[in-house]
């Protein structure tokens, strides 16, 4: 068993390391482009199709939760028309942290699979572990979805309620706050944030 | 006869009641039944920042600022995350006053009593919108004048 698992595998290398006796040079670097433009191309559509609001309210553990709590937020409907879908918040707008929040991602396809938020009961129960998990990571990059939209520099204070523009020269300015740091539950419903750092 | 006048008489006063209410009718602001109304436009809640005038001592104060979709539930409460006592230094908001750590008993407390927990059952935002009905409201403080002056 294990010396036939071998003979294939050396097989193999004979075959793939001798050079090649009825294809032209021509034909194995044209179709070996072509080839890879259409598993790239290929490849990035997928990606794209599941960076889409569609195919995250596909499952109904996200239409039927957290879909729904964001539809009265300004996040949704504004005077400006403006909306943030799910991937514009919940997956990274740069290819390598795109990819690695995909490989993440992959642990959400078997909660799928075996229901782990499958009724509402559920869906609470693991509420504060799943908010946690993302307040940490716009903790830990700076906010970065946020600042996709939202970006300090381009804020004009004088603008601001004169509440809003204090805090944020305390926090943002001066203090070492990110947006997520204060700014919690203004997309979706909070979980119990009862031992949640500046909540009662 | 007698009777059948004093009958009639009632009869058209509470006629003249019932229409002269229809004029009061803020609400519908006197629109036929039968006939949709305009309706109001929605006005712009405050957002100012400035703490308004109690009508009178015990008023709970009325919230200058906008709080759309503010969470105020079993899980959460937000108006909490800047008026708590611990969050006062850095929010720089009032303190909720001391009256909402006690309960019913005037037994001081450790957290917000649940009593006191859903903030706008009291405290309200205000719009710029104009009053539906007069008001005659006199400030107590007004009268005490007068009857100083009076008294003089």
């Amino acid at each position: 068993m294990f010396k036939k698992a071998i003979r294939i595998i050396k097989d193999f290398w004979a075959t793939f390391s001798t050079p090649s006796k009825y294809f032209s040079l021509g034909f194995l670097t044209v179709g070996g482009f072509i080839g890879g433009v259409l598993f790239w191309g290929g490849f990035n559509t997928a990606l794209e199709a599941t960076n889409t609001e569609t195919f995250c309210i596909s499952c109904h553990e996200m239409r039927d939760n957290v879909y729904q709590e964001i539809q009265p937020t300004i996040h949704f409907t504004n005077r400006s028309g403006v909306r943030a879908t799910c991937p514009d918040c919940h997956v990274p707008h740069d290819w390598t942290d795109k990819i690695a929040r995909k490989m993440q991602a992959s642990k959400e396809v078997w909660g799928t699979i075996f229901g782990t938020i499958n009724t509402r009961e559920k869906f609470f129960e693991h509420r504060l572990e799943m908010a946690t998990r993302e307040w940490r990571r716009f903790e830990a990059n700076d906010s970065l979805e946020c600042r996709n939209c939202h970006d300090e520099g381009a804020m004009d204070f004088t603008r601001q309620s004169a509440r809003a523009a204090a805090a944020h020269e305390r926090g943002l300015i001066e203090g070492d706050a990110t947006c997520i740091t204060c700014h919690k539950g203004i997309a979706h419903e909070l979980p119990d944030m009862a031992g949640v750092e500046g909540w009662h | 006869m007698r009777l059948i006048y004093t009958g009639i008489a009632i009869l058209l006063v509470s006629v003249a009641v019932f229409a002269a209410e229809g004029d009061h009718d803020s609400l519908r602001g006197n629109v036929p039944l039968l006939e949709e109304r305009t309706p109001e436009p929605l006005y712009e809640v405050e957002n100012n920042d400035l703490r308004r005038i109690r009508a009178y001592p015990m008023q709970p104060p009325t919230i200058p600022h906008k709080i759309d979709n503010y969470q105020v539930d079993l899980n959460a409460n937000r108006c909490m995350t800047c008026h708590s006592r611990r969050r006062v230094a850095e929010s720089q908001a009032p303190m909720v006053s001391v009256t909402h750590y006690m309960d019913r008993d005037g037994n001081f407390l450790a957290e917000l009593s649940p009593r006191r927990y859903f903030c706008s059952q009291c405290h309200v935002p205000q719009t710029t919108a104009p009053t539906q009905v007069g008001n005659t409201f006199q400030d107590i403080d007004e009268i005490i004048r007068e009857q100083r002056q009076r008294g003089q």
